[in-house]
């Protein structure tokens, strides 16, 4: 019962949040909805009993991403909404088409779900704990896991030449 | 109600991704445009995270850790390119990024 | 119902109040110390000795005009605070500030709740905490604090990596990410990991002073730099609370050093059993007594060194304490591997 709740009022801040972000016109209140959608979702992990993902998520997503977003938008300086062009190419009618097959299958799979609901996990497995999800990156993924730090390595190098000053 | 199955966090990913789509096809500050990156990512991680917890695996819960790595290194250069993109040409409506054509 | 509801709000209750009156004492204490430093006696007119002079600070910033820029961002400008605030007061529900003991015949443990990663979790409310300075600055819409804010973010999250590859090293050590955890982990090595890793312990404590602002690394929040930093345009009210979030941090950083590095609620050479007569002090005391003996480091080291200047406090920070941290992590995952 709780977790129902949880899950119903926690997807309802995400994505009223989501929408929020999109359709802001100031950037920054954009970056403080962002926030508060990551952070619901940190919620979502921990509810779903993977506590070291919702941290990770906190840590990397809002502590370290948006940090850098606000940065960049206090260095622009967007406070101004500047969005007043309305492309001409745009075409309303296919998008309209796509959106409501998109909103039909959507429809379709609650409904197929109401009726033949799927697996149910199991009671509270440790599935998201430290300890299983560090040997299955270390052991299984060691590869990946070294690539994707060459990766970050790479990225930090790359934005700090494409953004810096020339002296 | 009953019981949250994977498919109630299917259909919410789901949503948080069209929610995302939108944002990336009609806004055209880039900014707005990298932050509805952010929220697909988001919406792939949430569906990794449910179907990880439905069979018990943890490969999903590192595929969204790698994930998450990843999109810290696309939001970094990302930036750093509009950082540069701005010095030159004053502006972030990506309507006006038309430098190459002709 | 009684044990998961009643129970951790009377925790709760009883924590945030502590927290919160020992921020308002912190400020008395503050500047008595500094004063005895400084060879002259700090205030002494409100009550004796000068001890009600934190009712005298509440009721002055309580009254004063609450000022807002005009072209300030009305919603930031007021969230700023409240979001530098917080986090510091969110990390009190992991410490544990003693064992489980018995209250009124049932057994209570005294910390909030002891999640298995629980250091992670510190780590993480921690860097929400620059929110509150970088949205204070660009809410203010007055270019001194807006330079102030990018400036005090931009030290808080350098010396934030070197601050987590010390608490990597130390999740080493331990064995464990929970902060019970941890304390156990000494008491079973039998040593404070003080002595265990006295460089993680050094890196740490610079890196929690860069990390609250305080001096010698206050030089974005100091009166004679820019005209005072990312709290310029706030008064009254909203100024106490980036007051309250200031000292709040360095009751963290204390605690979390208590607990990472003198053993929590444990007592001195606790498997030692020739002292076992100090077992009398029930462990919240220790843990009291430990955590003050760091907050007044914090007040000498404000007393004593001058200030850094910006750029050899990002020197410092980049470039000594991050290969330092990270050589110590080396060399902590070497020895654990070996012994």
């Amino acid at each position: 019962m709780a977790e129902v709740v949880t899950f119903y009022a926690l997807s309802v801040i995400i994505l009223a949040f989501g929408l929020l972000v999109v359709t802001a016109r100031n950037t920054i209140y954009s970056i403080l909805f962002l926030i508060v959608d990551f952070l619901a979702v940190a919620l979502l992990y921990a509810a779903m009993n993977s506590l070291l993902l919702a941290m990770i998520q906190v840590l990397v997503y809002v502590g370290g991403i948006v940090v850098l977003y606000l940065f960049v938008v206090i260095l622009v300086n967007l406070k101004r909404p500047s969005e007043q062009h309305v492309d001409p190419g745009r075409k309303s009618v296919i998008g309209g088409v796509m959106a409501a097959a998109v909103l039909a299958e959507l429809t379709v799979i609650g409904v197929y779900n109401a009726i033949r609901p799927s697996v149910v996990p199991g009671a509270a497995t440790d599935v998201g704990s430290v300890e299983k999800v560090g040997m299955a990156l270390f052991t299984n993924y060691l590869i990946p896991f070294e690539v994707a730090s060459m990766l970050l390595l790479v990225a930090m190098v790359g934005a700090i030449i494409l953004a810096k000053r020339e002296l | 109600m009953g019981a949250i199955t994977p498919t109630h966090y299917v259909l919410l990913s789901a949503a948080l991704f069209m929610i995302g789509v939108f944002g990336v096809l009609t806004r055209r500050n880039i900014i707005v445009i990298f932050m509805s990156i952010e929220l697909i990512l988001n919406a792939v991680n949430i569906n990794l995270m449910a179907f990880s917890n439905q069979w018990g695996n943890s490969n999903g819960q590192v595929f969204a850790i790698f994930v998450i790595a990843v999109a810290a290194a696309e939001a970094a250069v990302g930036l750093g390119i509009i950082l540069a993109f701005y010095r030159n040409k004053e502006t972030v409506n990506i309507d006006e990024m038309n430098v190459m054509r002709w | 119902m009684i044990d998961t509801v009643v129970v951790p709000l009377l925790k709760i209750f009883v924590v945030l109040n502590a927290v919160l009156v020992a921020v308002t004492f912190m400020v008395l204490l503050e500047r008595k110390v500094i004063a005895w430093v400084q060879v002259r006696l700090g205030p002494m007119r409100v009550g004796p000795y000068g001890v009600l002079q934190p009712v005298a600070d509440v009721v002055k910033l309580m009254t004063k005009e609450d000022i807002t820029p005009v072209k300030a961002d009305r919603w930031v400008f007021t969230a700023a605070p409240m979001i530098a605030l917080i986090p510091a007061l969110m990390v009190f529900a992991v410490i544990p500030f003693g064992p489980e003991v018995s209250i009124f015949g049932r057994r209570v443990t005294l910390y909030i709740t002891d999640i298995n990663v629980g250091l992670l979790y510190i780590i993480s409310v921690a860097s929400i905490g620059v929110y509150g300075i970088i949205l204070a600055g660009w809410s203010s819409n007055s270019k001194y604090p807006l330079l102030a804010s990018l400036r005090a973010s931009a030290q808080l999250i350098s010396y934030e990596v070197a601050v987590t590859m010390t608490l990597v090293s130390m999740i080493v050590t331990a064995g464990t990410m929970s902060m019970v955890g941890i304390v156990n982990a000494q008491l079973n090595h039998g040593v404070w990991y003080l002595f265990a890793q006295p460089l993680a312990f050094f890196i740490y404590f610079v890196g929690g002073l860069a990390e609250t602002n305080r001096a010698p690394f206050d030089l974005p929040e100091a009166e004679q730099e820019l005209t005072g930093g990312f709290h310029t345009e706030y008064s009254g009210m909203r100024f106490a609370l980036f007051f309250l979030a200031e000292y709040a941090n360095m009751i963290v950083v204390s605690s979390v050093a208590t607990t990472l590095f003198l053993g929590g609620w444990l007592r001195p050479f606790p498997n030692v059993a020739f002292l076992g007569f100090l077992d009398f002090i029930p462990g919240w005391i220790w843990f009291l007594l430990k955590t003050f003996v760091w907050l007044y480091i914090f007040l000498w080291v404000r007393a004593t060194l001058p200030r850094y200047r910006y750029d050899q406090l990002m020197r410092l920070g980049w470039k000594v304490l991050i290969p330092l941290a990270i050589l110590n992590v080396v060399i902590t995952a070497t020895m654990k591997v070996l012994l």
